[in-house]
C-alpha cells in the first residue's frame, strides 16, 4: 500500500504540500546508524500533540497564537513514561482532540511502548518522552536554536538510542 | 517536525517519524519515515485500537533499527476504520484554527469551517 498523503486534507490546502522543497540549510541528507540491536535498545518518544502534565506543567501557549496565528508556541514539555495518576492535556488548535485525549496512545504510544519492553522487543523506554506543539512557523527559529538543543540534551542524559518522532 | 528530527539525528541519535504525510517528510529529508493513511491527530490509529498502535509502534521502531539509508520508506498497510468524509470531519478542530481563520478572512470569507 502506497499512502495517499492528501486523502484526509482540505483540498484547498493539497497545493500549500505538494511540492515542498527542503528549506534552506536543510538541502543534505543527515544520518546517525543505529547503535544497538532493538531489544537492548532504550528508546524515547516525540509528539507534536501539545501535551502537558496536569497540574504540573504549564499548558502550550494557545493565547498566544490567537493573537499571531503565523506563530506556534514552540517550547517543549517533558513527559514522564510513567505518569501514574497524573493526566496530560492537550494544545493544539489545528486537531480535535478527542481522540487524543481519550488515549494517550493515540498521538504519544507510551504504554504501547511500555508493551513492546515487557515483551522484549525492545530495551528500555524514556524514562521521559517529549511533546512539542505542531504548527511552527514564526517559531521554528526557535525550535532550532532553542528546543532541539534541549531535546537533544535530555535524550543525552537518560541514555536514548533512537527516537520515534510523530507530527500530528 | 522534520527539521527537529534532522537536528536530532544530526547530533547522532537515529530517529524515524511516524507521519499521514510521508510525502512531504520524504521531501523534507526526514532521514527515516513510516507513511500512515489516518486522519491528522490520529498518527498510531483510533482510541482503544492497541492492534494498530501496536502495529504502527512495531513498524516504526523496525524501521528505526533496520533502516540503512537517508531516505527510507516504509507505509503501514492499514485502511482507517471510518469512512473518509466521516473522519475528514472528525479530525478538524471545532473552530478554524487561527491560520486557516486568517486565510479565509483574507479570502473574503468570515468565519469558515475550518476545511476551508
Amino acid at each position: 500500500m502506497l499512502v495517499d498523503s492528501f486523502r484526509f486534507l482540505p483540498r484547498s490546502f493539497v497545493p500549500l504540500y505538494q511540492s515542498p522543497a527542503p528549506l534552506p540549510g536543510e538541502e543534505e541528507p543527515v544520518w546517525a546508524p543505529f547503535p544497538a540491536r532493538l531489544a537492548e535498545a532504550s528508546v524515547a518518544l516525540i509528539t507534536s500533540a501539545g501535551l502537558h502534565v496536569e497540574g504540573k506543567q504549564e499548558p502550550f501557549d494557545a493565547e498566544g497564537e490567537r493573537r499571531q496565528p503565523t506563530w506556534g508556541d514552540p517550547t517543549h514539555r517533558v513527559i514522564p513514561a510513567e505518569l501514574g495518576e497524573r493526566r496530560l492535556g492537550m494544545t493544539h488548535l489545528h486537531v480535535n482532540p478527542t481522540d487524543a485525549l481519550a488515549d494517550n496512545n493515540v498521538v504519544l504510544p507510551s504504554a504501547v511502548l511500555a508493551e513492546l519492553v515487557a515483551d522484549g522487543r525492545v530495551g528500555a523506554a524514556g524514562p521521559d518522552h517529549v511533546s512539542v506543539m505542531g504548527y511552527q512557523q514564526a517559531g521554528l527559529e526557535v525550535w532550532r536554536n532553542e528546543t532541539a538543543p534541549a531535546i537533544v540534551e535530555l535524550l543525552r542524559r537518560q541514555g536514548t538510542d533512537g527516537v520515534v518522532l510523530a507530527p500530528v | 517536525m522534520p527539521v527537529l528530527a534532522r537536528r536530532i539525528e544530526a547530533a547522532g541519535i537515529p530517529t524515524v517519524t511516524v507521519t499521514m504525510m510521508p510525502d512531504v517528510a520524504d521531501a523534507l529529508l526526514t532521514p527515516r519515515v513510516v507513511g500512515v493513511e489516518f486522519p491528522f491527530g490520529h498518527p498510531f490509529g483510533m482510541p482503544a485500537d492497541r492492534h494498530t498502535q501496536r502495529r504502527v509502534l512495531a513498524t516504526a521502531l523496525d524501521v528505526l533499527a533496520g533502516a540503512s539509508r537517508p531516505g527510507t520508506r516504509v507505509d503501514v498497510d492499514i485502511e482507517w476504520p471510518q469512512p473518509r468524509g466521516e473522519a475528514y470531519k472528525a479530525w478538524q478542530p471545532a473552530e478554524p484554527s487561527p491560520i486557516v481563520a486568517m486565510m479565509l478572512n483574507r479570502a473574503g470569507r468570515p468565519g469558515g469551517d475550518g476545511a476551508a
